[in-house]
């Protein structure tokens, strides 16, 4: 183990340590701390975890176009990696930001879907665009090329994002109150719960990319150690490793 | 399929000079040719496709028909014999986008399948040429698409006349299939050499163009009410603003996909 390897599990130990206080004082200051909204109660609680999750997702998004822009610049393998983890580990926040609105809606609201929420409708638009970004990249052999075109749809729907919710938010009639305006008009309480809950939720984030990243950097080390192997050895087969992982990142020995 | 096998070979024979493959003198003369201006080579890039689409008819023709026959599924899916403003445009937006899907899924096949890339990366030329030459073919189907869909949907479906809206209808249609052009020219060029083209082009497509389903749909909707009002300014801006946004950053990250 190299010097930097044991650098970045020593930080990612404490990383986790760190995740999980902030998760854990975040949801005791979400079920102890917060007062209860006027209008909608217990169920507006589910606003401290699933603004948060938005909030993370779609920065996530446009940081994996920052990351592939990057990858353009350098043609580093390594920046393509970061971002495929972010946009992968934003995909999945996004499932979770999806099921906590829609959760959310149906208290409400009644229903399981709203239109009129604007936030909500160009979220499920960002999420079906980046939804195509794992088919593209396996659809594609090469990969040097799989990395520059997905860096080329990375930073295309990283724009996109804001984009996106400019269009969405001019063509909605504002219908339902708005608890997501914004922090500014929230009690003092419930704006430090919100956050606490985003710092905890980013670390969260933050944590799994760098646990994937060193899971992929792993994999990629024993393949090439594999190879080495095989070269050495003609009797042993390369055993190719199942994995999602970008295949720009597979080290040829 | 077989009709661009058949037709693209004599194309490429016939049109040494304009199609983007290197010419045997420019071959000979080595570094010292003089590299064509960008105009010249969007012009040379353009006229060989729309030379390859008025020989196979494979785009804009297709394109037409679809949408026609697309109007004659909404009038049975909605079983409805004429619609008006929001319906309407809603209509004539997702038709004319579904059409356009069609196109861009066919954009780059030839090139992709008969080396036109590999042709077009020998030549001493800017890469940004081939990307707004064939968002210009795109535009130019597009157009082509809309004269025939517009008067049918008018023919087919629409209730008010098609006068009041004329003024103003062609400059949304046109802000609208910019943005098409552009966004449709990239993902084509991102899905053309991929396995599962088709379905990725249009998935790809479909969710980038969604502001400009909104704002063309919402443009047009007062122009082909009842009672026909101006197209809102709001809806014109958003719709420019995304084709300069959109332009600008297809155009600078195209010739990342161009580079083997």
């Amino acid at each position: 183990m190299s010097r930097t390897q044991r650098a970045r599990s020593q930080s990612l130990g404490l990383l986790a340590v760190a995740t999980t206080l902030a998760v854990g004082v975040a949801l005791g200051m979400i079920f102890f701390y917060a007062p209860l909204e006027a209008e909608q109660g217990f169920l507006q609680k589910i606003f401290y975890l699933h603004v948060p999750l938005a909030i993370v997702a779609l920065c996530g998004f446009v940081v994996g176009g920052v990351f592939a822009i990057q990858h353009l610049r350098t043609r580093e393998s390594r920046w393509d990696l970061r971002s495929y983890v972010a946009i992968h580990m934003s995909l999945i926040f996004g499932v979770g930001t999806l099921i906590t609105g829609s959760i959310w809606a149906k208290g409400s609201w009644g229903h399981w879907w709203v239109w009129s929420e604007p936030t909500l409708v160009s979220f499920l638009i960002v999420f079906l665009l980046y939804a195509t970004y794992q088919p593209l990249r396996f659809a594609i052999e090469d990969p040097e090329r799989q990395a520059r075109y997905a860096s080329v749809f990375a930073i295309t729907a990283g724009a996109f994002v804001p984009m996106n919710f400019i269009a969405v938010r001019l063509s909605t009639a504002y219908l339902h109150p708005r608890v997501l305006g914004g922090t500014s008009n929230l009690p003092p309480q419930m704006a430090l719960t919100f956050m606490v809950s985003l710092i905890a939720i980013a670390l969260l984030f933050v944590t799994l990319c760098r646990l994937e990243l060193s899971a992929k950097r792993t994999r990629g080390r024993l393949r090439a150690l594999r190879r080495r192997l095989a070269e050495d050895d003609p009797a042993i087969p390369v055993r190719r490793i199942r994995s999602a992982a970008p295949a720009g990142h597979e080290v040829h020995a | 399929m077989s009709a661009v096998v058949e037709d693209a070979t004599p194309i490429e024979g016939a049109t040494p000079t304009e199609s983007a493959t290197p010419t045997g003198a420019e071959r000979r003369s080595g570094p010292t040719v003089r590299r064509p201006s960008f105009a010249a080579t969007v012009g040379a890039l353009l006229h060989k496709e729309l030379r390859v689409e008025l020989r196979t008819l494979e785009s804009a023709p297709g394109m037409s028909l679809f949408a026609v026959t697309v109007f004659v599924l909404f009038h049975f899916g909605l079983n409805k014999n004429s619609v008006s403003g929001d319906e309407a445009a809603g209509i004539l937006w997702v038709t004319l986008l579904l059409a356009a899907v069609l196109g861009i899924n066919r954009l780059f096949v030839a090139d992709a399948e008969e080396g036109g890339f590999d042709g077009f990366l020998l030549a001493p030329v800017d890469r940004g040429a081939l990307f707004v030459a064939k968002a210009l073919a795109l535009l130019i189907y597009l157009l082509a698409l809309e004269l025939v869909a517009v008067p049918a949907f008018a023919l087919l479906l629409l209730q008010p006349s098609l006068g009041p809206a004329l003024p103003q209808l062609p400059a949304v249609l046109l802000l609208g299939d910019l943005g098409v052009a552009v966004i449709g020219t990239l993902v084509a060029a991102l899905a053309a050499r991929t396995r599962a083209r088709d379905l990725l082009g249009a998935l790809l497509a479909l969710p980038l163009l969604v502001p400009v389903v909104i704002g063309g749909a919402r443009a047009s909707a007062p122009l082909l009410a009842m009672h026909s009002s101006g197209a809102p300014a709001r809806w014109l801006a958003t719709l420019g603003l995304y084709d300069l946004v959109f332009g600008l950053i297809a155009y600078a990250v195209f010739d990342f996909l161009l580079e083997d």
